[in-house]
């Protein structure tokens, strides 16, 4: 891969953190019936390429509308492959929905930290995703499965409302079948054939198959999923410092200058979006923080 | 010990047409609507002598005094925020072109400002400005241009108002660096000057072009009493031990409820503050949809739409809006830029409508602390 921009980001006055750039949507899929995947690539070649971590975020701006935060759903060892996953819900990412091959999309990023999968050796490591938050943790499964060796049990829990609202199907299905991986995935409400699990993700990270004195948890869906599943992890036995969760707030500049994001004395854009769950537990106990 | 000298009120017309000659656009205090604003000057004689302000809770009014004292109004309603990080700026444009679209970057000739008469406070809060915005990973750059052109005439306090609280903040009322120029007035024995202490070589190369003399210890030791005396006469003081520890422990203290009944949300406190600093960013199309300019505007946090995330804002009561805001000046801001959020400047005091008070709300809280 060529030089990035990414050194120069941090480094040359030239680089401006709140300039979109145009980039070309290449593919777009169709995931369930409302979300899709966006493979995007840079627009008249320019050299705009950047590596990125697995749980980084891109602000994404639709023209004319506006620019929200999407995590990053591609494989880290294939940057060249700009991979977003979104769920239409309001009004930019219904428009993103309405966007074909050969339109544009402005990109920025990428922001926040990661997940920390560097020094996880020979630790078990426990995926727990809810609804949409499958997307962030996908970069991470990719990493870890192509470093399989060097962890110990890998477990993904996966919870969201009804079948036809799985995530990536196709995938799962395969890592389902691998040997070397264990995939649970439950819905909320069971309708047509569905003979899998049915109720929430908490009932699996109680029963699934990891070893909870040497397990790091990667946590990411919804808060109340969150919060209840982390009870699960501690009642088993994970401890906080083992646990990890990536946080959402309001978001508009991506850099730690709008005030926008902060979650108590940190910013979720910068400090996050991935969290250690002992730095922050004081907080999710409290509302509207 | 820093080279001080004496000017004249002449002298200091001399010292604005000589930053005026060079391209500097002079911001000072002036009168505007009864009340003292921050923006453009031509002449001393725009400063409002002869004016003293009186400042309390929800209160604000201006009398006049007879003395000739350029300085004896407190800081203006607005701080220099407005000059170097303006409230409305278009970051980008960007036109639609086949399937796609292209985008312009703007950049801005950045304007060459000298502000004038800065009071210590606020020029506290261009350093912690300087500290987010400039020596974090990512800079400003509307920001970074104009401070760099920057020349700074601070206004050391011999008076403070009745919400100032900023001795208690260790920011005033005497600016201790991060001036051009320092100056404090001086009336005695029917004489009026001013002291001026040079704290850096283009200042000092600007006090050689107009008339001035060596400052005497006396004037020195006069003035410097006279900011003393200031530092006694405080409005306002705030108790900052373990302030921030004992209001970590108390985001679920009852007594946010309390305050949250009488916050309207307005956000006023948000807007005078000068060391808030959020922001939004927006798009503006024109008619024909051909045309978009994305401009960042000043953002309060007391907006309900600020902590909007997919399914409803996070902070919707007034009482989690004011804690934020709270929390943020007097302890999270610690943690995320090593300051204080506040520089005891009182304007967030003297804005609220409903007379709202930091330094009693956050002595209550520490009062009432559950934990300590
Ligand atoms: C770090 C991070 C990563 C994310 N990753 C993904 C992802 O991979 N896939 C995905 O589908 N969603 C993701 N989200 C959530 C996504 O940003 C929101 O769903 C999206 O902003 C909603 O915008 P909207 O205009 O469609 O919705 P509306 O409800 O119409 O929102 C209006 C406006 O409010 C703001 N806003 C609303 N919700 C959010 C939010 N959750 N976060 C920040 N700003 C918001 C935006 O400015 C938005 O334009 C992520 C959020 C964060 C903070
Ligand atoms: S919080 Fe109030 S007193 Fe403190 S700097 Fe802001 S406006 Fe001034
Ligand atoms: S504290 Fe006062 S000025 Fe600030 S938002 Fe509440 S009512 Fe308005
Ligand atoms: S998104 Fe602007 S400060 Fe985090």
């Amino acid at each position: 891969m060529e030089k990035t921009i990414e050194t120069n980001r941090k480094t040359n006055g030239q680089y401006d953190p709140l300039i979109t750039h145009p980039y070309t949507v290449k593919r777009v899929i169709n995931e369930t019936h409302d979300t899709f995947t966006l493979h995007l690539g840079p627009t008249n070649g320019r050299n705009t390429i950047f590596p990125f971590t697995a749980g980084q975020f891109n602000m994404l701006y639709m023209y004319g509308i506006g620019e929200i935060p999407i995590s990053i759903s591609g494989d880290p060892s294939k940057p060249e492959q700009l991979v977003h996953t979104t769920r239409a819900v309001g009004t930019v990412t219904k428009a993103m929905r309405g966007l074909k091959k050969g339109h544009s999309i402005g990109v920025r990023g990428p922001y926040g930290n990661g997940w920390p999968l560097d020094n996880l050796e020979g630790k078990d490591v426990v995926f727990i995703a809810g609804g949409i938050g499958l997307a962030p943790l996908r970069s991470a499964m990719y990493q870890v499965l192509a470093n399989r060796d060097s962890y110990g049990k890998v477990v993904l829990l996966y919870g969201t409302r009804t079948p036809i609202d799985i995530l990536f199907r196709k995938e799962l299905e395969r890592w389902k079948s691998r040997f070397d991986l264990d995939v649970y995935v439950t819905v909320d409400r069971a309708i047509g054939t569905w003979r899998g699990y049915v109720g929430v993700v908490t009932i699996l990270v109680s029963r699934a198959p990891y070893d909870p004195r040497n397990t790091v948890a990667l946590v990411c869906g919804p808060e109340v999923m969150m919060r209840f599943s982390i009870m699960e992890l501690k009642k088993r036995g994970v401890k906080s410092e083992h646990i990890y969760l990536s946080m959402e707030r309001n978001m508009k500049c991506g850099v730690g200058h709008c005030g926008h994001c902060q979650l108590g004395p940190t910013f979720v854009c910068k400090d996050g979006p991935v969290y250690r769950y002992d730095e922050i537990d004081y907080l999710l106990d409290i509302r509207e923080v | 010990m820093a080279h001080q000298v004496r000017l004249t009120l002449d002298a200091l017309q001399s010292l604005i047409d000589e930053l005026q000659s060079r391209e500097y656009i002079v911001i000072g205090p002036k009168i505007e609507n009864r009340k003292v604003v921050y923006d453009e000057i031509a002449k001393i004689d725009d400063l409002p002598a002869g004016w003293s302000d009186e400042q309390e809770a929800a209160t604000y009014r201006l009398h006049k005094t007879g003395s000739p004292a350029l300085f004896d109004i407190t800081h203006s309603m607005n701080a220099w925020i407005h000059h170097l990080y303006p409230s409305k700026a278009t970051l980008l444009k960007a036109s639609r072109e086949n399937s796609g679209f292209t985008v312009e970057r703007m950049k801005e000739a950045p304007p060459k400002y000298a502000l004038f008469g800065i009071r210590p406070c606020d020029l506290e809060a261009m350093k912690k400005y300087d500290r987010i915005l400039l020596k974090d990973t990512f800079h400003d750059e509307i920001y970074k241009n104009r401070r760099e052109k920057t020349f700074i005439i601070s206004a050391n306090c011999t008076r403070p108002s009745g919400t100032c609280f900023c001795a208690s903040m260790d920011s005033g009322p005497k600016a201790t660096s991060g001036y051009d120029l320092a100056l404090t007035e001086i009336i005695r024995d029917g004489d009026h000057y001013f002291i001026a202490d040079i704290g850096s070589e283009s200042a000092q190369e600007l006090i050689n072009k107009i008339p001035q003399a060596e400052a005497s210890a006396d004037d020195i030791a006069y003035a410097n009493s006279l900011i003393e005396k200031a530092r006694e006469q405080m409005g306002r003081t705030l108790n900052t031990g373990n302030l921030k520890e004992i209001l970590y422990k108390n985001y679920e203290n009852t007594h946010w409820d309390t305050v949250g009944d009488r916050c309207l949300t307005c956000g006023n406190c948000t807007l005078v503050c000068p060391t808030c600093f959020c922001t939004t960013i927006q798009d503006y199309t024109d008619l024909t949809g051909s045309n978009v300019e994305r401009i960042r505007q000043w953002d309060s946090c007391y907006n309900n739409e600020f902590s909007y995330i997919h399914g409803g804002s996070v902070r919707t009561s007034s009482y989690a809006r004011y804690r934020h805001w709270l929390m943020h000046k007097l302890a999270t801001y610690h943690d995320q830029f090593d300051t204080s959020g506040c520089v005891g400047c009182g304007r967030c005091i003297t804005w609220c409508p409903a007379a709202i008070d930091i330094t009693e709300e956050a002595s209550a809280i520490r009062q009432h602390s559950i934990t300590v």
